[in-house]
C-alpha cells in the first residue's frame, strides 16, 4: 500500500516536472538539437574540409581566431580581477566611479563600434589627427593586418571588460572579512594579500570565467564584423565571419557549415570541463 | 594618489568613445570632416532628420526601431513565462530527469548561438518565416531562456519549503500553487530576467541581420549595419541614431541594475 502511493507520487512529480518544463525542452529540441543535428549532417562532407583546409583565408582565419581567443580574453580578465580590487575600496566615490564604468556593459555593441570605427578612420579620424598634430605619421587603423586585429580586440576588451570586473567583484565580496584581518596581524602587504588570500579564493572563478568567456568569444560575429568586415582582403576575419562570407557571399552553406564543425571539439571540450564544475 | 590615477584612466578609456558618439551625433555636416575633441558649432539637425525620417538612411527610423521594440517585447513575454514555469520545475519539484534538463540547459546557454545561426537560418527559410519577427522571435527566447532559468531557479530554490505545503493544506492544486504562491514570490528575479532577455534582443545582431530583409521590415541595429556599406556615410547621422538606440538599454541598465547585478552575480558565484 505504503510503496503505490510513493509510486503514484514519484509518477506525479516526474509529470508535473515534465509538463512545467515542456515549452523549455520543446525549444530546445526544435531550435538548439534538430538544428545541430542538421549542421553536423551537412558538415559531413569531406569535401568541404578539404576545400577549407587548402583555403589560405580559412588557415587565416584560424590562427585569427585563436590570436582573438587567446589574447583579448585573457587580458580582459587580468584587468578585470586587478580593477575588481579598486572597485573594492569602500569610498563614496568608488561607487560613482563604478557605476559611470558599466557604461560600456550597458550600451548595445553595435554604437561603440561604430564610434571606435570613427575614431580609428584614417583621414578624419580622432587618433590620427592627435598623431598629426605630435609630428607623428597617421596610421591607416583598419587598413593594415595587426592594427586592424588590434582593433577587434581592444573593443571587446573595452565593451566586456564592465561584465567581468562586476563578477569578480562579487567573488571579492564573498570572500569573509575575517581572513584579511587574520592577514593584517600577520602583517601582510596588499600585494602579499591579493597572492595568499585573495587569489586562491578567486580561482575557480576564475577560472570558471575564463572558460565561459573563450566560448562566447569563439563565436563572436558582431564585433569583428562590424569593425573590419575581414578586412583589409579577407585577412581579419574569425571563424563566425567566414562561415557567414561563404554561406552568405559565396552560397557554399556546406563550407559554412564546416567551419563551425572545426570549432565543435575545442567548444564540446570547453563545455565539458564547464559542466563538471558549475553546478546548476 | 595612485588610486585616482587609476581612477582618471579608468573613466578616460570608459567614457571617451561614448563622448565621441555624442560629439559626433551634435556635429554639423560642414564640420564632420575637422576632426577635434569638442564641437565647435553644435547642432540638433541630425536629431531632427532622424525623428522627422528626413533622409533616405532613416527613412524607415520608426518602423525599424518599432520592428526592434516588438520583438523584445515578445522575447521578454516569452523567457519570463518559460523561465517561470521551468524554474518552479526545477527548484520546486524534485523530478527524475531533472539533472538531465539542467544540463541542456546549461549546454545551450554555453553554446556561441552564431554556431547554431546557419541551420537556423535553413530551417526558418524551409518554413517559409523568413522575413518574419516571430523567426526572431524564436531564436532570442531560445538563446535567452537558459540564463534566465538558470538565475530564476536559483532564486527560487532560496525560497522557504512552506510555499507547498500551504498550497497542500489550502487543497490547492499544482498549478494554483504556481500561479498564487509560486508567482508573486519571484518578482524581483522575474523583472530582472524580463530585462535581461528585453536587452539581449534589442541588441542582437547577427540573427536580425539573418532572419530579416528588406528596409521596412529590418531592425534598427541591422539598418545602422547597412549604413557602413555605403561609401560615404553619413556619420553623424548614424551618431545619432546610435544614440537614440542606445537610451533605452542604458535606461534600463540603471533603473534595474540592482536587479540585474545581483541576479546575474549570484548566478556566476554560486557556480562554483
Amino acid at each position: 500500500m505504503r510503496t503505490t502511493v510513493r509510486g503514484r507520487l514519484l509518477r506525479s512529480r516526474t509529470l508535473h516536472g515534465f509538463l512545467f518544463t515542456a515549452p523549455l525542452l520543446l525549444l530546445f529540441a526544435a531550435f538548439v538539437i534538430y538544428p545541430m543535428t542538421m549542421g553536423v549532417w551537412f558538415a559531413l562532407d569531406a569535401d568541404a574540409y578539404r576545400a577549407l583546409f587548402s583555403d589560405p583565408i580559412f588557415r587565416q582565419t584560424v590562427i585569427n581566431t585563436l590570436w582573438y581567443v587567446g589574447v583579448a580574453v585573457n587580458v580582459k580578465l587580468v584587468l578585470a580581477l586587478l580593477l575588481s580590487g579598486i572597485l573594492d575600496y569602500p569610498f563614496r566615490w568608488i561607487r560613482l566611479l563604478a557605476a559611470l564604468f558599466l557604461i560600456p556593459w550597458a550600451i548595445p555593441a553595435l554604437p561603440g563600434i561604430l564610434s571606435f570605427r570613427w575614431m580609428l578612420n584614417s583621414q578624419w579620424g580622432i587618433f590620427n589627427h592627435l598623431l598629426t598634430l605630435l609630428g607623428l605619421p597617421s596610421v591607416p587603423w583598419l587598413a593594415q593586418y595587426w592594427t586592424a586585429l588590434g582593433a577587434v580586440m581592444v573593443f571587446h576588451i573595452w565593451k566586456y571588460l564592465p561584465f567581468w570586473t562586476i563578477i569578480f567583484l562579487a567573488g571579492r565580496r564573498a570572500i569573509p572579512n575575517e581572513l584579511y584581518e587574520a592577514a593584517a596581524i600577520d602583517g601582510a602587504s596588499s600585494v602579499q594579500n591579493f597572492w595568499h588570500v585573495t587569489f586562491p579564493l578567486l580561482r575557480n572563478l576564475y577560472l570558471i570565467c575564463t572558460l565561459l568567456s573563450m566560448v562566447f568569444t569563439l563565436g563572436d560575429f558582431t564585433v569583428p564584423w562590424l569593425m573590419t568586415g575581414g578586412a583589409p582582403g579577407d585577412s581579419t576575419h574569425v571563424l563566425a565571419t567566414l562561415a557567414y562570407r561563404y554561406t552568405f557571399t559565396m552560397g557554399r552553406l556546406e563550407w559554412g557549415m564546416a567551419t563551425f564543425a572545426v570549432a565543435m571539439p575545442a567548444t564540446l571540450l570547453f563545455i565539458g570541463m564547464l559542466l563538471r564544475w558549475v553546478k546548476m | 594618489m595612485w588610486l585616482s590615477v587609476v581612477a582618471v584612466v579608468m573613466l578616460a578609456w570608459t567614457l571617451f568613445p561614448v563622448y565621441y558618439m555624442l560629439l559626433l551625433s551634435f556635429t554639423p555636416t560642414n564640420d564632420l570632416f575637422k576632426p577635434g575633441l569638442y564641437v565647435e558649432h553644435p547642432t540638433i539637425r541630425n536629431y531632427v532628420y532622424t525623428m522627422g525620417q528626413d533622409n533616405p538612411f532613416v527613412r524607415y527610423f520608426w518602423q525599424q526601431i518599432g520592428n526592434s521594440l516588438v520583438i523584445a517585447v515578445w522575447a521578454m513575454v516569452v523567457v519570463a513565462a518559460i523561465a517561470a514555469l521551468g524554474s518552479f520545475a526545477m527548484a520546486r519539484i524534485n523530478f527524475r530527469f531533472r539533472r538531465w534538463v539542467s544540463g541542456l540547459t546549461l549546454f545551450t546557454y554555453v553554446i556561441p548561438s552564431s554556431f547554431l545561426s546557419i541551420p537556423f537560418f535553413r530551417m526558418m527559410a524551409d518554413y517559409d518565416l523568413i522575413d518574419t519577427k516571430l523567426a526572431v522571435v524564436l531564436a532570442m527566447v531560445t538563446f535567452a531562456s537558459p540564463y534566465a532559468l538558470w538565475v530564476l531557479s536559483d532564486y527560487a530554490r532560496s525560497l522557504p519549503p512552506e510555499i507547498e505545503e500551504a498550497g497542500a493544506i489550502d487543497g490547492a492544486g499544482i498549478l494554483a500553487t504556481f500561479f498564487h504562491l509560486y508567482l508573486p514570490l519571484i518578482r524581483p528575479p522575474l523583472i530582472a530576467i524580463g530585462t535581461y532577455a528585453f536587452l539581449y534582443a534589442w541588441n542582437e545582431y547577427l540573427y536580425a541581420l539573418l532572419l530579416l530583409t528588406g528596409e521596412p521590415r529590418i531592425t534598427l541595429p541591422v539598418a545602422m549595419g547597412n549604413f557602413l556599406t555605403t561609401d560615404n556615410a553619413p556619420w553623424n547621422l548614424l551618431m545619432a541614431v546610435s544614440t537614440v538606440y542606445s537610451i533605452p538599454p542604458v535606461v534600463l541598465y540603471y533603473v534595474f541594475k540592482r536587479y540585474l547585478v545581483s541576479g546575474l552575480v549570484s548566478g556566476a558565484v554560486s557556480g562554483t
